[in-house]
C-alpha cells in the first residue's frame, strides 16, 4: 500500500504553531515576491480570497478582516523536515514530494493495520510538529491522491482515508469526480479526454490504456493503470502542481566525503534548474537538505535543512547552484556519514520578466562571460562600498523589498534570537 | 516562575512528544497566548498554577486551551546581560 500524507494549509499551520491567535482566524501567506496569496486558511478560503491572488487585489473590506503574512521560509523549510523526520519512524519508504507532501511506501506492512499505523503517525505528527496532516491509502499513487483529498473533505474518515481499487465505494466516487481532480490531467488534457467522452475519473479508468498513449502520451497510459490500482507512475513523471522542484536521490553507499555533497547537490540543481527552465519558471528560494540513514542506529544520525531566499527570481543555473553551495556549506558536518541529499527549487512564479528571460537563453561565450564579469564587479562594489551601493534593475516602488518581510514571522525554529517567547 | 526557578530571559528546553502530567511545568496555549505555568488538580479539577502564590490559579475547564509542549530543562544565564 502507498500512502500519501499531506500536511493541511501548511505554511499556515505551521505560522499557527508558534501563535495560537491565530487559530480560527482568516489568515493567508503572501509569495515574497510580487505579494500573491500563496497559502490560505480554511477561514480565508471562505471569504473568497483566492489562491494566487494578488493581495491588492482583495476587496478593501474583506482584506481588514485578514491576517495577511510574509512567508518565512526558513520555517516552512525547518518544520517540513521535522514532519518528515516523524514519518520516517513509520516506515523506510519516505519520498518526499514536495514541502508540505510525502509518499511512503508500506509495503510488507499488513494491510489490515494500515489505517489504525496511519492515524498513530498522523497524531504523533501533530503532536511532535504541531502541523496538522491528512493521510490517503490506497495502492496507486494517483489513487493515494485521491483518497488523500477525501481524507481532507469527508470529516467522516478522520485524517486517514483508506481507497481499495475495487470496491463499490471506490467505483461510486471515480463516477462522480471529474477528470479534471485527476493528479497529472491538466486543464487541456482534460477538454481533449471530453472530446473521446471520458469525463469522469471512472471513464478514463476504465478506458483503453493504449488508445489513449496514441492520444496523448506515456504517462496518461499509466493514470489509466494507477486508476486501477496498479501503482506505475514515479515521482519524475509527474510534472508538480508547480509549486516546488524537488531533485534528491539517495547515495549509492554512504559518504562522508565532502566532495560527493558538493557533485551531488550541484548535479541535482542544475537537473532542478532545468526542469525549471522547461516550464518557464522562476523560483525565488532554494531549500537544500542532507541526512544520514535513520535506520543505521550504530551510526550518528543527522538531518538538516536549510531554504535560502533568492536575491531576486531566477532561472540561471549558475545562480541557483551558488546558493545551493552556500546552504551546503552551513550545513555539512564532517565525520558524518550521510545517506541523502538534495534541493528544493520553492514559490516558482512564470517567468513574465523578459530582462530576466533573456539571461536565461542559452547565451553565448562572449555574452555569458561579460554576465559574470558584471555580477563580479557587482559584488565587488558591494563589498567595498557596502550593501546594495549597486542594484540589479530597478528598485521597485516603495521599496518594495523591505517592504515584502515586513510581515515575517520570526525565524521561531532556526535562530537563536528569534526563539518563541512565553509568558508566566 | 521563580518559585521553580524559571527567570524572566531564561530559556527554556521544551520536549513536545511528552504527554502532560500533573506537577509538570508546561507551555500552554490559553486563548491564543504562549504561557508557561505548572500543571496541577485543585480537587479533581485542572488548573494552572503559577508558582507566585500572587496570582490565582486558572481553571482549565471551559477553556479554550491546549498543552504546547512539556518544559524539561531551562538554561538560566549567571553572567547579567548575557543572552544566548
Amino acid at each position: 500500500m502507498i500512502a500519501l500524507v499531506d500536511c493541511n494549509n501548511f505554511y499556515v499551520s505551521c505560522e499557527r504553531v508558534f501563535n495560537p491567535k491565530l487559530e480560527g482566524k482568516p489568515v493567508g501567506v503572501m509569495s515574497n515576491n510580487d505579494g500573491c496569496v500563496v497559502a490560505r486558511s480554511a477561514e480565508i478560503k471562505q471569504l473568497g480570497v483566492a489562491m494566487g491572488m494578488p493581495a491588492h487585489q482583495i476587496d478593501p473590506h474583506v482584506r481588514r478582516q485578514c491576517i495577511l503574512l510574509s512567508s518565512n521560509y526558513a520555517l516552512y523549510g525547518d518544520m517540513s523536515r521535522r514532519v518528515t523526520d516523524v514519518l520516517s519512524q513509520h516506515t523506510p519508504h519516505v519520498d518526499v514530494y514536495s514541502i508540505d507532501e510525502s509518499f511512503l511506501s508500506f509495503e510488507g506492512f499488513d494491510p489490515e493495520t494500515l489505517t489504525e499505523r496511519c492515524q498513530t503517525m498522523r497524531h504523533q505528527v501533530r503532536r511532535d510538529t504541531g502541523i496538522p496532516v491528512s493521510v490517503g491509502l490506497s495502492t496507486s499513487k494517483t489513487l493515494a491522491k485521491i483518497a488523500n483529498h477525501r481524507a481532507k473533505k469527508e470529516s467522516h474518515f478522520n485524517g486517514v482515508a483508506i481507497m481499495e481499487p475495487d470496491s463499490d465505494d471506490t467505483r461510486a466516487f471515480l463516477e462522480q469526480l471529474p477528470v479534471t481532480e485527476i493528479w497529472g490531467v491538466a486543464g487541456r488534457s482534460a477538454v481533449r479526454l471530453q472530446t473521446l467522452g471520458i469525463e469522469t475519473a471512472w471513464q478514463l479508468r476504465i478506458a483503453a490504456p493504449k488508445h489513449l498513449r496514441k492520444h496523448f502520451s506515456v504517462v496518461m497510459e499509466r493514470i489509466v493503470y494507477e486508476l486501477r490500482g496498479q501503482n506505475c507512475i514515479s515521482l519524475d513523471d509527474m510534472t508538480q502542481p508547480k509549486k516546488q522542484i524537488m531533485v534528491s536521490r539517495s547515495f549509492g553507499r554512504l559518504t562522508n566525503n565532502k566532495a560527493d555533497l558538493h557533485e551531488a547537490i550541484s548535479v541535482h540543481t542544475s537537473r532542478a534548474g532545468e526542469k525549471l527552465r522547461k516550464q518557464q519558471g522562476l523560483a525565488q528560494a532554494i531549500m537544500v537538505f542532507v541526512r544520514t540513514n535513520r535506520f543505521r542506529q550504530d551510526l550518528p544520525s543527522y538531518s538538516k535543512s536549510l531554504v535560502i531566499p533568492l536575491s531576486h527570481p531566477t532561472d540561471d543555473s549558475r545562480e541557483l547552484i551558488r546558493t545551493a553551495m552556500a546552504g551546503l556549506e552551513s550545513i555539512f558536518k564532517p565525520g558524518i556519514m550521510y545517506q541523502k541529499c538534495g534541493v528544493m527549487l520553492m514559490d516558482l512564479c512564470d517567468n513574465g520578466n523578459e530582462q530576466l528571460g533573456l539571461l536565461a537563453e542559452p547565451v553565448s561565450d562572449e555574452k555569458r562571460e561579460r554576465n559574470e564579469k558584471l555580477m563580479a564587479t557587482l559584488d565587488k562594489l558591494n563589498r567595498e562600498h557596502g550593501k546594495n551601493t549597486v542594484r540589479l534593475g530597478i528598485p521597485r516602488k516603495a521599496n518594495a523589498w523591505e517592504l515584502r518581510c515586513e510581515h515575517r514571522t520570526p525565524r521561531y525554529t532556526t535562530k537563536w534570537e528569534e526563539l518563541a517567547v512565553v509568558k508566566t | 516562575m521563580t518559585g521553580v526557578g524559571i527567570y524572566d530571559g531564561d530559556l527554556l528546553i521544551v520536549d513536545r512528544s511528552l504527554e502532560p502530567k500533573t506537577g509538570h511545568i508546561v507551555i500552554m496555549s490559553v486563548d491564543g497566548e504562549l504561557t508557561c505555568k505548572k500543571l496541577g488538580t485543585i480537587g479533581n479539577r485542572p488548573y494552572l498554577i503559577a508558582s507566585n502564590p500572587e496570582f490565582r490559579p486558572i481553571p482549565l475547564e471551559g477553556k479554550e486551551c491546549q498543552v504546547w509542549g512539556v518544559v524539561t530543562h531551562n538554561i538560566h544565564s549567571l553572567a547579567p546581560g548575557f543572552s544566548i
